[in-house]
Formats: C-alpha cells, sequence, structure tokens
C-alpha cells in the first residue's frame, strides 16, 4: 500500500474515531439522565478518540518511513556475497545506489549481472514485505487506540481536560521545533567541519593565504594541489560586504531620517510601499540585474577612464547588495528614530535649537544605538547573501585591496562546492560545511549583539 | 539630503524594472516560420509513423524550398534556421492524424534563437560576419522567407507550457512553475499549522521562564541566518540522513518550511499581541476554559494578522534560491514535475540557471521568467495588503 492511500485511510479511521467515540458518549450518558450528565460536551469524547487513534499511528508511520530505507538497504548489504561486501565503503554506496536504481527501474550505470539482479530481487522483496507489515501496524495501532478509548468513555471521563492536554503538548512540541531546527544546523555543520578539520588542521584553513579547492583525484595528476587557507575567500567577503555597506548605510539612514522628522504624510504614504517593493524583490533578480546590467556598466565606464575592470568585479555585487539592503537599513533606523521620545525633540526646540541641529545633535545621538544594531544586523545580512555574488561576483581568490579586481566570497564558494556530483568524503566537499560553520558564527554573532543592542536601547526609553 | 537618497534608491528601483521589462517584454512573442510539409507516404510507413525520420521530412521541405543550395556547409547552415522542435511538432502532428500521411500541410514551427534575436532587432546586420552568430548566406534566406511571408512573429505559448530546454526557442518556464507551486504547497502545509501553533503556545500558554527565553531568542536568530545555513542543513540532514530524494520538491518545502517559520512565527505573535485582553477576560468570565478562549476567540480575531504573515512569508519563500541549489534542485530538468518526490527546479533557480547560460536568446526569456516571478509576488503581496485593509481593527 502506498504511504498517501495509508495516510488517506488513517485520516478516514480517525473521523471514524470521532463519531465512534460521540456516539458511545451519548449512549452512556442516556442510562444516566442525558448528555448533560457527561463531564465534557460529547464531542470530546469524539475528538479524544480521534487522536488516540490518529498520533499513535502517525507517529508509528513516520518513524518507520525513516527508518526503513537504512534497515532495507542493510539487510539487503548483509546478503551480498563476500567478496562484495569487503570492497570500500564508497564502492558499496555506488553498489547500493546501482541496487535501488534498478528497484525504481532507473538507468543502472554497471552492467547487470546475477548478483546484482538476485539483490535487487531481495530489495524489492523487503519492501513490499516493509510496506505490508507497515500498513498492518499503522491500522492495528489506530483501530487499537479507537477501541481503549472507547472501551473507557463513562460519563465521568474528563474527556476535555484529556484533549485540551494532548493540545497543549503538541503546541509545546511545535515550539520546540525551533530549537531542533537550530540543533540541527549546528550538529549537522558541525559534523562535516570536523571531518574536514581532520584532512585541513584549522590554523591553516583559518589563516592560510592560498585557497584553490580542486583536489587531484589521481596522485599523478596535475596542477590541482588543494590549497585550503580561507583568508582570501574571507577577505573578498569582507570587502564586498563593505561596498554594501558603504551604499546601504548613508543612503537607507538618510531616507529614514527624512522620512520620519522631515516628510510629509502623503509623501510617506507613497514612499514606504515603494521602499517595501525593494525589499520584496528575490536575490535572484538583483543578481541577474547585477550581473547583466551594472557590472557591463562598471566595466565599459571603467574602461573609457582607462581603468582594467574585471567583468565581475567586487564593487558591482556590492553595489548591487546595497540597493537590497538599503529598505532593511532604511526601516530598521525608521522604528528606532521614531523611538526616540517626542520629549527630547522638544526640550531640543525650547531651548532655541532649529530643525537640523536637533537631529544631528538630539536625535541621531540618542538614536545611535539602536541604530548600530540595525548596521550590525545590516552586516550579517550582507555576509550571508548568496544570489547576488553567486551571478555578479567571481569565483577565482584574489587577495587584493582592489574593489575593481574579482574575487570570491564565503556563500559563493559553497555554492560552487555543492552544487552538482559530490562525493563526502573529499575534503572539497567538506571543506563548504566549514566555510558553512564559520558564516554560521559569524552572523549569530552578529545577531546576538545586534539584537541585544536594539533590545537595551528600547528598554532605556520604555 | 534626506530626499535625495530616497529619491536615489527609487530610482534604482525603476532603472530595475525598466532594464528588466525592456529586456524581456519581447520573450512573450517568438518567430515562427511556415513551411509547407509534404508527408510523402514512401518516407513515412504508416506502421512506424513513431520512429520516422522527421528531422529528414524538415530538411527536405527547406531543400525544396531552396533549390539553389548545393554543398555540405551550406545545407547545415540552411537547416539551423529551423529549430530542432520542428521535427517533434510535426511527429505530433502526424501521429494524432495519420490521415495526413501523403498530403502536403502548411505549418508553422519555431524559428531557430538566431533567427529569432535577427528578426527582433537584436543582431545587427553591419557588423563584419565573422562577428556575427549569422553568415550573409543565411540573412539572405531569412530575407527571402520573409519576403514570402513565411515569418511571422507570434505569442510565444512554448514558454508558458513547456520545461527546460537547451534549445532557447523550445524553453519554457512551466517545469519550472509547477516545481516551485509543490514546494510552496508543502511549506505552506507545515509551515502555517507549525506556525500558528507555536504563537499560540508562546504567546498565551508559555510560562515565563528560562526555557521559553531561550526559544524565543532562538526563533529571533533563526530569522537572521543567512538562507544558504539553511540549504546545508537540508543537504545534510534531509539527504545524507534521512536518504530523502534530491532536487525534489518535498525536500525543497521542508527547508523552506524551516526558513519561513520564524517569519510566520513572529507575524502571528504579533496578531495574538493585538487581540485586546477584555476578549479573554470575558470568554473566561462565561465558563471557556483557557484553550476554548483561545481557540474558539482568540485565534479567529488573529487569523488575518497571521494569514497576512504567512502570505508574505510564501512570498520570500517564492523567491529564496539559494538553499535549493544546495539540496540539487539546480538539474536540468526537461519534463514537467507530476507529484512531490520528482526531481524539479523552481521559477528563481530556473532564472538563475538561465541567466549563466550563453545565448543571447536566454537574455531575454530570463527577464520573462524575472517578470513572471515578479508577477507572483506582487499578487501575493497584493493579496496580503489587501487582506490587511479588510480586516483591520482597531480595538
Amino acid at each position: 500500500m502506498s504511504p498517501y492511500s495509508l495516510m488517506i485511510l488513517l485520516l478516514c479511521l480517525s473521523s471514524a474515531a470521532y463519531y465512534l467515540g460521540k456516539k458511545k458518549a451519548f449512549a452512556v450518558s442516556a442510562d444516566v439522565g442525558g448528555a448533560r450528565q457527561l463531564h465534557s460536551r460529547p464531542t470530546y469524547y469524539g475528538a479524544l478518540a480521534a487522536r488516540w487513534c490518529g498520533i499513535p499511528a502517525l507517529i508509528l508511520f513516520a518513524g518507520w518511513l525513516g527508518l526503513e530505507d537504512h534497515i532495507i538497504t542493510g539487510m539487503v548489504v548483509s546478503e551480498l556475497p563476500e567478496t562484495l561486501q569487503n570492497l570500500p565503503a564508497d564502492r558499496i554506496n555506488l553498489l547500493v545506489n546501482d541496487i535501488q536504481n534498478m528497484v525504481t527501474g532507473n538507468i543502472v550505470s554497471r552492467e547487470v549481472d546475477d548478483v546484482m539482479r538476485a539483490a535487487a530481487d531481495h530489495y524489492r522483496h523487503l519492501q513490499n514485505i516493509s510496506s505490508a507489515a507497515l500498513a498492518v501496524l499503522v491500522l492495528a495501532v489506530g483501530i487499537g487506540g479507537m477501541l481503549w478509548v472507547r472501551s473507557r468513555i463513562v460519563p465521568s471521563l474528563r474527556a476535555r481536560n484529556h484533549v485540551e492536554r494532548i493540545i497543549r503538548y503538541l503546541l509545546i512540541f511545535c515550539s520546540t521545533i525551533a530549537i531542533f531546527t537550530t540543533i540541527g544546523i549546528v550538529l549537522s555543520v558541525l559534523y562535516e567541519a570536523i571531518r574536514f578539520f581532520h584532512a585541513v588542521p584549522v590554523t591553516e584553513f583559518l589563516f592560510g593565504l592560498k585557497w584553490s579547492p580542486q583536489m587531484a583525484i589521481r596522485a599523478d595528476q596535475v596542477g590541482s594541489s588543494g590549497a585550503f587557507g580561507a583568508i582570501p575567500v574571507f577577505a573578498g567577503t569582507a570587502m564586498i560586504s563593505a561596498i554594501a555597506m558603504l551604499v546601504a548605510v548613508p543612503i537607507g539612514l538618510m531616507s529614514a531620517i527624512y522620512m520620519s522628522e522631515y516628510a510629509d504624510r502623503r509623501f510617506r504614504d507613497a514612499a514606504k510601499p515603494l521602499m517595501e517593493i525593494l525589499a520584496g524583490i528575490p536575490t535572484v533578480v538583483y543578481g541577474f540585474f547585477a550581473a547583466l546590467i551594472v557590472a557591463p556598466f562598471i566595466r565599459d565606464a571603467g574602461t573609457t577612464i582607462g581603468l582594467d575592470v574585471s567583468s565581475e568585479s567586487a564593487l558591482a555585487a556590492g553595489l548591487v547588495m546595497g540597493i537590497m539592503i538599503i529598505p532593511f537599513v532604511s526601516s530598521l533606523s525608521d522604528d528606532i528614530i521614531n523611538a526616540v521620545p517626542q520629549a527630547l525633540r522638544d526640550g531640543a526646540y525650547g531651548l532655541g535649537a532649529t530643525q537640523s541641529e536637533t537631529i544631528k545633535q538630539v536625535v541621531l545621538p540618542a538614536a545611535l544605538p539602536g541604530i548600530v544594531g540595525g548596521v550590525l544586523l545590516a552586516i550579517s545580512r550582507a555576509i550571508g547573501e548568496t544570489m547576488i555574488v553567486v551571478m555578479a561576483a567571481g569565483l577565482a581568490a584574489n587577495l587584493t585591496a582592489n574593489p575593481l579586481a574579482t574575487m570570491t566570497t564565503v556563500t559563493v564558494q559553497i555554492v560552487t562546492l555543492l552544487v552538482g556530483d559530490q562525493e563526502f568524503d573529499s575534503p572539497k566537499t567538506l571543506a563548504a560545511f566549514a566555510l558553512g560553520l564559520v558564516l554560521f558564527i559569524v552572523t549569530l554573532l552578529l545577531n546576538v549583539i545586534a539584537l541585544h543592542v536594539v533590545r537595551k536601547y528600547r528598554e532605556q526609553y520604555e | 539630503m534626506g530626499l535625495a537618497a530616497i529619491l536615489a534608491s527609487l530610482a534604482f528601483l525603476s532603472l530595475l524594472f525598466i532594464s528588466i521589462i525592456g529586456k524581456g517584454y519581447t520573450a512573450f512573442w517568438q518567430t515562427y516560420v511556415r513551411l509547407d510539409v509534404h508527408l510523402s507516404a514512401d518516407q513515412l510507413d504508416r506502421t512506424e509513423l513513431e520512429t520516422a525520420d522527421y528531422p529528414g521530412i524538415v530538411k527536405k521541405t527547406l531543400r525544396s524550398m531552396f533549390p539553389e543550395v548545393k554543398s555540405r556547409g551550406d545545407k547545415r547552415k540552411l537547416y539551423a534556421l529551423i529549430s530542432s522542435g520542428a521535427a517533434f511538432q510535426i511527429r505530433e502532428m502526424v501521429l494524432e492524424d495519420p490521415d495526413l500521411v501523403g498530403k502536403t500541410v502548411s505549418v508553422w514551427v519555431p524559428a531557430d534563437d538566431d533567427v529569432d534575436m535577427l528578426v527582433k532587432g537584436h543582431i545587427e546586420r553591419d557588423v563584419p560576419e565573422e562577428a556575427r552568430r549569422l553568415t550573409d548566406k543565411q540573412l539572405a534566406w531569412v530575407d527571402a522567407l520573409t519576403g514570402e511571408g513565411r515569418v511571422e512573429k507570434r505569442f510565444n505559448r512554448t514558454l508558458f507550457t513547456h520545461g527546460d530546454s537547451r534549445e532557447p526557442e523550445l524553453a519554457g518556464i512551466w517545469g519550472a512553475t509547477v516545481g516551485s507551486f509543490l514546494t510552496l504547497a508543502i511549506t505552506l502545509l507545515l509551515s502555517f499549522p507549525i506556525g500558528v501553533a507555536s504563537a499560540v503556545y508562546l504567546e498565551e500558554f508559555a510560562p515565563k521562564n528560562r526555557w521559553t527565553d531561550l526559544i524565543e531568542v532562538n526563533i529571533n536568530n533563526l530569522a537572521a541566518v543567512p538562507s544558504i545555513v539553511f540549504g546545508l542543513l537540508g543537504l545534510a540532514v534531509f539527504l545524507n540522513f534521512f536518504g530523502l530524494p534530491r532536487s525534489a520538491p518535498v525536500v525543497g518545502g521542508l527547508v523552506l518550511t524551516l526558513m519561513t517559520l520564524p517569519t510566520i512565527i513572529i507575524a502571528s505573535r504579533a496578531a495574538l499581541l493585538a487581540v485586546p485582553p477584555s476578549i479573554r477576560e470575558a470568554a473566561l468570565g462565561v465558563g471557556a476554559s483557557k484553550m476554548q478562549t483561545v481557540f474558539h476567540h482568540v485565534l479567529p480575531l488573529a487569523l488575518p494578522g497571521m494569514l497576512t504573515g504567512t502570505i508574505i512569508g510564501m512570498a520570500r519563500a517564492l523567491g529564496e534560491t539559494a538553499p535549493l541549489l544546495m539540496i540539487g534542485m539546480v538539474a536540468f530538468i526537461v519534463d514537467i514535475p507530476g507529484g512531490f518526490t520528482d526531481p524539479s527546479t523552481a521559477l528563481p533557480v530556473q532564472i538563475y540557471l538561465w541567466a549563466d547560460s550563453p545565448e543571447k536568446a536566454f537574455v531575454e526569456r530570463t527577464s520573462a521568467a524575472t517578470l513572471v516571478l515578479l508577477a507572483f509576488l506582487i499578487v501575493m503581496n497584493a493579496l496580503a495588503v489587501v487582506l490587511r485593509r479588510r480586516f483591520e481593527r482597531r480595538w
């Protein structure tokens, strides 16, 4: 039975449980003087039966599907002949892949021999057993849960409290998913990164000056030594983010000041949604814009004044990234400037300050901590931004201070290392996870600091 | 100064739109060439219509139209004027109506992308022959065809009905759109209930202690984690650990769910917070339990705000590319995905793929795909705005 139809069957079973539970509640209450004598309203008895029918079965279902593949693969591998079992791990993986392809009817990358065919048949056989067993078990658990609750329905059963407790646990479970996500990120990235650091020492990765992640596949191959010094990558990231900030912070800040202090209502109502559009454009569109319009424009402009500009210059990527971040900076600063109490402004006006003096000497200093927090958040976005740099910045890791040269960033390297075919035992692939770990830690630190600063600032005036 | 800053950013916005629309609008038209194809019975054996030599028929038709072309090189250049999709088109026509065999039919077939570019004026005629994608002879043939009224620009239906292709004139965004739709469906199905449930717990039930503080800080931080890190998580956990299929919308949906959850939770909590306490007190006062209060009274009032937040989160998920690159949704996929586990791409990934292609015709198609993506986003955001306006309530 396919998982989909099993799912639908389970749903039907749960609704049946609902009606049975409700009917039972009416039935048991009929002897003692009507539904009024029940502890809870009859629907709660139905709901309780439906939940006991559905939830344990669903948990079983999910657990089974998660583990099925591993177990079946393990059983098939253990049935393989001795000679094949003694192969190195990656060869066995390839073999298993081929067997799985045979089962699903895909193209197989090697000649099919009898052993393979037998293994595939075995695999298919196990799969059939497994799905049949799953269907029987899930339905049995569902029906069992339903009957168990139904047998326990008496007028004094506190069905509402039971149902509410179940809902509460569900709510708690949902809100812990955020924690599990963080743990998942940390563990997955950390695990692969540690494997990487077994091959390449941490110090070499963090302080090395040469980045060329192409590894030689054979020992006698020329030209691909594999150097994993990430300093040029970090430098490129810093350069492009710095250019982006040079664009975004002044423009964003000034538009925020204008919006909150000078602009009249009509202008604000018109300009704000437009700025929000700028914030809502997907980054891939910015990337396309950067690669198609901005980069050639900068190259041509550079050529006319006699500069040698690379067509994938850091300047183009940084510029467009800056444009992307403008609305982010401006909306954060807008909030923060609005949070400065009116009393401060009134006090400055009372002392005879002009509007621009008030803004420069009273409002901005008061808002400064919050603005710094906002800028930190913006920096963390610039560092983590991927598509613009993938499309507009280069791949070559250059350690240079020239913004017109081509540079690469952490995110670009992650994408280029991981897109396409990968093998999970080469440092080349694992390096992406090490870079991801650095990226995660740096952005996390920036965020924590920024959120802390902004919160402290808010509390100051509340 | 401030005004100049706003105007500068708005100028960037309009420059972006103008350049993309300017490059993209021509992609909605495609050049077609009318061929009078003679489906001779000796080339088409009725018993083997499926495997007949359709490219040969197209070539023969072209030779008969330009009998003066003799040398092999010239012939090859002549054949290059017509898209390789023409043969498939004729094949399907014949398979649908086998009675056509033996007749001469007049069909409009897509021209090659270089011809298309020429007709649209993207290939300049006065540059030297070597610097041009089309030779002088090819230009003359196209002019001859145009003179006979055999060249026409028509609405580009291929763009909206086909999957990806190596040939620009046969490439479409329908496959990517379906992939995006499937991915978003998974994202919506998972992230809305989970997001609302977490928001309800954190806002209405959670005791104020270290544990809930930790969850809160966590959600705020997750909202600012770069999207590519979620892609790494998806690659390591969903693909390598759980062994889910690569390039599948179901994995994309899971990753995007984790990514949009913080947005939805934060918006939903704000919506719950906006419901005045008097509603809760009134419900509790007439004897509702805490759970009944929340689910029967507070949640319905907060729902419009939650939906607005969800739509905005979905719009972000629709435009997201980087995590999908990590889980292999960048493959070259021609078929239209039919289910949640079929390999597929997504609309923004298609834009990324096409932007990398060297053919000039892909530039306008990339712009067109971008326009379609932006149109979807504008519709979603407008929906959110309408929802907010319609249900906005001041207490």
